[in-house]
């Protein structure tokens, strides 16, 4: 989905908040929620897929007006009352007051048909598509050509893990871009890299 | 307090939330309270900087672990005892020269390879280092302390799949002879993230 967790290229932001040594957490809360989030995974209450989708579900103002940890909360907590665990008038009722929850899911889908692998060097364009369930492809690459820089091992297809969706792992490919084709006349000289899905690619023209 | 009131109920605080949260999964059995004092262990002691700085202290120092930690990183760590989860199936280390500096992020969200160089600082989450390092990344690497020569390279990788990515910076000129524990001292986990130099 293009959702407004999709923050590369953004404009209108200002500067980074960096400080040397920066601290990963602020509150303890936001390691017993950090806490939370690993520890149902690992029992398979949700996927990471699942988990980063139902952040990306979040209303967009509510997603951006969130700290990094509530929205690790809000995924969390749509999460156990879209599985069931509970109903979000019982998960109201214990925590005491309203829990905003991410909105409602499109549907996902599988691998892409007629997905070709690819070399080191080869040229690719990103496909032009529009995918409305989850999809871990910035909008910032769709429809440009790169270069493949590297190959990674088969993970599970995002589109289809994060909606219970049958698919093949398939491998991630590291592709090079130019700056300066991303953004034409507007962005400054670099070469930016993304780890792309096989299904997102196709041989360049 | 990050209560408010929305006119029908009052939102409940980021406490109120995770305890309910504990709640729910001590419920179906899950020991959350005890295995959120595991997490502080682990990530106060096990996830930080240290590892990835052994690590690229060992590659200043030998030719043949640097070129086993370029050809398949996530080999290269396990020899030195540091794991990554299983998810994590690929780790590259990014080799800075005196032409190319490189540096990661996260635009979607804020993937690390969090084993190695620690868990990401608050700034590498939030909004503006997302939506600007990819496309002014002269400018924030200079606005962050790093004024790269203009003649630099600047490679931006961006961590939008599991493939996970660290900065192996460059060994300072005036550190010759150095042993790897003084070195290992040197670096940190902004240098692995690049924007910092060592």
């Amino acid at each position: 989905m293009d959702g407004m967790h999709d923050l590369g290229g953004r404009q209108g932001f200002g500067r980074v908040r960096h400080r040397p040594a920066a601290p990963t957490f602020h509150a303890d809360w936001e390691k017993r929620a950090n806490a939370l989030f690993s520890l149902a995974v690992r029992h398979r209450l949700f996927n990471m897929d699942e988990y980063r989708h139902a952040i990306e579900r979040m209303e967009p103002r509510h997603y951006l007006a969130a700290s990094y940890y509530e929205r690790t909360l809000t995924s969390i907590a749509t999460l156990l009352v879209e599985k069931g665990v509970l109903t979000h008038a019982q998960l109201e009722t214990l925590a005491g007051g309203s829990v905003p929850l991410a909105l409602p899911s499109a549907a996902g889908r599988t691998n892409v048909a007629g997905r070709e692998a690819f070399v080191r060097d080869e040229r690719v364009r990103v496909r032009g598509e529009h995918v409305p369930g989850h999809v871990r492809l910035p909008a910032y690459v769709r429809g440009k050509t790169g270069t493949v820089v590297g190959k990674s091992p088969a993970y599970p297809f995002p589109d289809a893990h994060a909606h219970g969706v049958a698919a093949s792992p398939e491998p991630t490919y590291d592709v090079r871009f130019d700056a300066r084709e991303l953004w034409p006349n507007a962005a400054e000289a670099a070469f930016v890299h993304v780890g792309i899905f096989e299904s997102y690619l196709e041989r360049a023209p | 307090m990050t209560t408010e009131n929305t006119g029908e109920r009052t939102v409940a605080s980021l406490e109120q939330r995770v305890a309910a949260l504990e709640s729910v999964l001590e419920a179906r059995g899950l020991r959350a309270r005890e295995f959120a004092e595991e997490f502080r262990h682990v990530a106060e002691e096990k996830w930080v900087p240290e590892n990835g700085a052994r690590v690229v202290a060992r590659a200043w120092t030998d030719p043949e672990f640097r070129a086993r930690l370029l050809a398949n990183g996530r080999q290269a760590v396990a020899e030195l005892g540091i794991e990554m989860p299983p998810h994590h199936g690929h780790l590259v280390a990014l080799e800075n020269t005196p032409k190319v500096h490189n540096v990661i992020c996260c635009t979607l969200c804020s993937c690390t390879a969090f084993t190695v160089i620690g868990l990401p600082p608050d700034w590498y989450k939030d909004l503006e280092y997302r939506a600007r390092v990819v496309r002014e990344s002269r400018t924030v690497l200079k606005e962050m302390g790093l004024d790269l020569p203009s003649d630099v390279e600047i490679r931006v990788w961006d961590t939008t799949a599991d493939t996970r990515y660290m900065v192996l910076p460059e060994r300072p000129p005036h550190t010759a002879g150095w042993a790897v524990e003084r070195l290992a001292a040197l670096i940190t986990k902004d240098g692995m993230i690049g924007v910092a130099r060592i």
